[in-house]
C-alpha cells in the first residue's frame, strides 16, 4: 500500500470484512432487505451511499470545529438531504425506471443509520483526508453485502443478473427451465433477504471467531 | 452375541474417530447400545427420544398407506378409468392393488427424498459439531411427504428440507431447539418458493400437471381438475363431495392429510400413550368450531351476501371445517409438536384455541391460498415461548399473593 499509510489503508480495509456496517454492526438492514431483489438496485444502491457517505464525510469533517455541538445533528441532516436530493434528481433524470424501483429509498438514505453513524462517530473528530476515507470503506462494506444479496436474490429469484437471462427462459423453457428447474418466489420477498444476510453473517463468524460475541 | 457384539466393539474401537455419531445414528436406530449411565441420579422410563419419535411415526403409519391408496383412487378417477367408490371407506374398488401401486410408486420418492436429505444434513451438523445425531428428524421426514402434494417434484422437496432442517433447526442448536415446527418450515418454504406447485386444482392428482403441459404443447387430451374442496369453496362453487367422503379422507389433498377417520386413529394412540396433547388438540378443534360457529353467524345475520368473495368459506356448515383441508392433521400431528408447543398446562389450552380459532380466520381470508393451518401453527409456535412467560408469571403473582396473605 505505497499510496496509503497502514493505518489509513485499514479505514477502508475493516469495514470490508471485520467491522462490516451490516454484517457486524447490523446496521443499515432495512434497505438492505427493501431493494436487493434485484443486483442492478443493489448496485446502484451501493453507489448511491458511496457518493453520499464519501462527499458527507469529508463536508462534515471540514466543518467540526465551526458546528456547535447542541444542533449537530440538525446540521448532519442538512448535508446528508442536500446530497441524496442530488443522488435522487440525478437518479430521476438519468434512470427513470431505476428510480422508480429503488422508489422512496433512495430519499431514505437520510436515515440509514450508517450515514449517521459515521457523520457521529468519526467525522467529528477527524480529518477531512480520513474522513474520506472511513466514509468510502463504510460505503464499500456496506455496499459489498448488498451486492453479494442481490446477487444471490436475483439469480435464484428471477433466474437473471442484471436483466440477463442466464438460467435460460422460464416461459420459452429452455437452459436449466428445461429440466424441470423453476425460480424460487420466495427469494424476491424480503424475509428472504434476511435470511441471506444471516448466512453471510453465520459464514463469516464461523471463518473468524473473534467476531462471536458471548 | 455375534452381530450385536461386533457393533458394540467396532464403536468402541473407533471412539475417537470424527464419523462415529454417523455410524451411532445408524447402530442406535436398529440395537439397544451395550452402555449404561454411570453417574447421577436418573429417572428411568422407558420412553426415550427414539420411543417417543417411534410412536408418532406408528400413528401416521395408516395415513401414509391410506395416502398411497388415495392418490392412486385420485389419479384414476381423474383420468375416468374407475367409477366413484360407492361405498366410502369400505367399498373394493378403492382398496385395489392398482390404486395402492400408482400411490405407492408416486408416496415413496417423496419419503426417501425427505429422509435422505434431512438426515444427511443432520448427520454433517452432529460430525461437525461432534455430537451424537438426535432422533429429531424421524417425525420431520415422515411429515414432510405426508403433507406436500402428491405431485411435488422431487429436488423442489430436497430443497426445501434442506432450508427447513438448517434454518429452522440446526442454526437454533438442533433438535429440541427450534422455535419453529421443522416439517412446517419446510411446507412453507415450498408454499411461498413455488407457490405453482403448492395450490391451485392441478397439484392435487397425479398426473393432472402433466395432462396441462400436454395441452400447452397443443396435444388432444382432456384436461384434468382436482380442485380441493377448499379450492373449490373459496371460489364459491359447491364442494361435490359427500360429508362421509370427507370423513373417511376419499378426496383430493396433500398426501397423507385427507382421512380423518385414521387422523383420529392416529389421535387416539397418540393420547393412548401420552405422546401427544390432548389439551392441544381439544382446544384447537374448539377454537376452530368458534370461529365457524362466528362465520356462520355473520353469514345467518345476512352481513356477507352471496355475491361477496369469502361467502362460500364463511357459509360452510361450521363442523364441515374439521373435516376438510389439513385442519385434522396438523392439529393431531404438528400443533402438538412437544418442541415448539407451549410447555405449561394452561398455556396448552391457550395455545391450541389460538391455532384452530387463527386456521379458519386465514381459510377464510387468505385470497391466495384457501388453507390456514400451516401458518396458524407456525405463528402460535412463536408465541408459545410468550404464552408460557404469562402463565409462568402469573403462577408466580398468584403464589406471592398467597404468600403475603399468609405472612401478614
Amino acid at each position: 500500500m505505497g499510496l496509503l499509510s497502514k493505518k489509513d489503508a485499514n479505514l477502508i480495509l475493516d469495514p470490508l470484512a471485520d467491522n462490516n456496517p451490516i454484517t457486524i454492526q447490523v446496521l443499515g438492514i432495512c434497505s438492505a432487505l427493501a431493494i436487493t431483489a434485484e443486483l442492478k438496485a443493489s448496485i446502484v444502491m451501493a453507489v448511491s451511499v458511496l457518493f453520499v457517505l464519501g462527499i458527507g464525510n469529508v463536508v462534515i469533517s471540514l466543518m467540526r470545529n465551526i458546528i456547535p455541538s447542541k444542533i449537530r445533528i440538525i446540521v448532519q441532516l442538512v448535508v446528508v438531504a442536500a446530497l441524496v436530493i442530488i443522488v435522487d434528481q440525478v437518479l430521476k433524470a438519468y434512470a427513470y425506471e431505476l428510480s422508480k424501483t429503488l422508489s422512496v429509498f433512495v430519499g431514505l438514505i437520510i436515515t440509514n443509520c450508517i450515514i449517521m453513524g459515521r457523520f457521529e462517530a468519526f467525522a467529528l473528530g477527524n480529518g477531512p483526508w480520513r474522513s474520506f476515507l472511513d466514509g468510502i470503506g463504510n460505503a464499500a462494506g456496506y455496499g459489498l453485502i448488498l451486492i453479494i444479496v442481490g446477487f444471490f436474490r436475483e439469480l435464484l429469484g428471477s433466474g437473471t443478473l442484471l436483466g440477463f437471462k442466464v438460467l435460460g427462459d422460464p416461459i420459452e423453457k429452455t437452459g436449466l427451465y428445461a429440466i424441470g428447474y423453476e425460480n424460487n418466489g420466495f427469494m424476491l420477498l424480503s424475509p428472504m433477504a434476511l435470511i441471506v444476510v444471516g448466512i453471510i453473517i453465520w459464514i463469516q463468524r464461523s471463518r473468524n471467531k473473534a467476531l462471536i460475541e458471548d | 452375541m455375534g452381530l450385536k457384539q461386533n457393533l458394540h466393539n467396532f464403536r468402541q474401537k473407533n471412539k475417537d474417530k470424527k464419523w462415529l455419531p454417523a455410524f451411532s445414528a445408524i447402530h442406535t436406530f436398529l440395537f439397544l447400545p451395550n452402555e449404561t449411565t454411570h453417574n447421577g441420579t436418573h429417572i428411568k422410563a422407558a420412553d426415550d427420544l427414539k420411543r417417543t419419535m417411534n410412536t408418532v411415526i406408528m400413528a401416521m403409519v395408516p395415513c401414509l398407506i391410506f395416502g398411497m391408496f388415495n392418490a392412486g383412487y385420485q389419479h384414476h378417477l381423474a383420468f375416468g378409468e374407475i367409477q366413484q367408490a360407492t361405498n366410502g371407506f369400505f367399498s373394493a374398488e378403492f382398496w385395489t392393488l392398482d390404486n395402492f401401486l400408482v400411490g405407492f410408486w408416486k408416496v415413496i420418492p417423496l419419503v426417501i427424498v425427505s429422509y435422505v436429505v434431512g438426515l444427511a444434513i443432520e448427520i454433517f451438523f452432529a460430525v461437525k459439531n461432534s455430537h451424537e445425531v438426535e432422533e429429531g428428524y424421524l417425525v420431520t421426514g415422515m411429515l414432510v411427504p405426508l403433507i406436500v402434494p402428491i405431485d411435488t417434484p422431487l429436488w423442489m422437496l430436497a430443497v426445501a428440507v434442506a432450508f427447513g432442517v438448517v434454518i429452522g433447526k440446526e442454526v437454533f442448536g438442533g433438535t429440541g431447539m427450534n422455535i419453529l415446527n421443522p416439517a412446517l418450515t419446510i411446507r412453507a418454504f415450498l408454499f411461498f418458493a413455488y407457490p405453482t406447485w403448492m395450490s391451485g386444482d392441478k397439484v392435487w392428482v397425479h398426473g393432472a400437471v402433466e395432462q396441462d403441459q400436454l395441452i400447452a404443447a397443443g396435444q388432444n387430451v382432456d384436461a384434468i381438475s382436482g380442485e380441493t374442496i377448499l379450492g373449490s369453496l373459496a371460489q364459491g362453487k359447491a364442494a361435490g363431495y359427500e360429508v362421509m367422503d370427507m370423513f373417511y379422507g376419499l378426496i383430493p389433498g396433500s398426501v397423507g392429510e385427507t382421512s380423518t377417520l385414521l387422523i383420529l386413529l392416529g389421535a387416539l394412540f397418540l393420547i393412548f400413550t401420552k405422546i401427544g396433547s390432548w389439551r392441544i388438540m381439544l382446544s384447537s378443534v374448539v377454537g376452530a368450531l368458534v370461529m365457524g360457529l362466528i362465520f356462520n353467524a355473520v353469514v345467518s345475520s345476512g352481513w356477507i351476501t352471496e355475491s361477496s368473495k369469502f361467502y362460500g368459506l364463511m357459509s360452510t356448515e361450521f363442523w364441515h371445517h374439521l373435516l376438510i383441508g389439513g385442519f385434522a392433521f396438523g392439529t393431531v400431528f404438528m400443533a402438538t409438536d412437544p418442541v415448539t408447543a407451549s410447555q405449561t398446562t394452561k398455556g396448552k389450552w391457550i395455545y391450541g384455541f389460538l391455532v384452530g380459532f387463527i386456521s379458519i380466520m386465514i381459510r377464510v381470508f387468505n385470497p391466495a391460498y384457501p388453507e390456514g393451518v400451516m401458518l396458524a401453527i407456525l405463528l402460535m409456535n412463536v408465541f408459545a415461548p410468550t404464552i408460557d412467560h404469562y402463565v409462568v408469571q402469573g403462577n408466580v403473582k398468584k403464589r406471592m399473593k398467597r404468600l403475603k396473605a399468609k405472612v401478614a
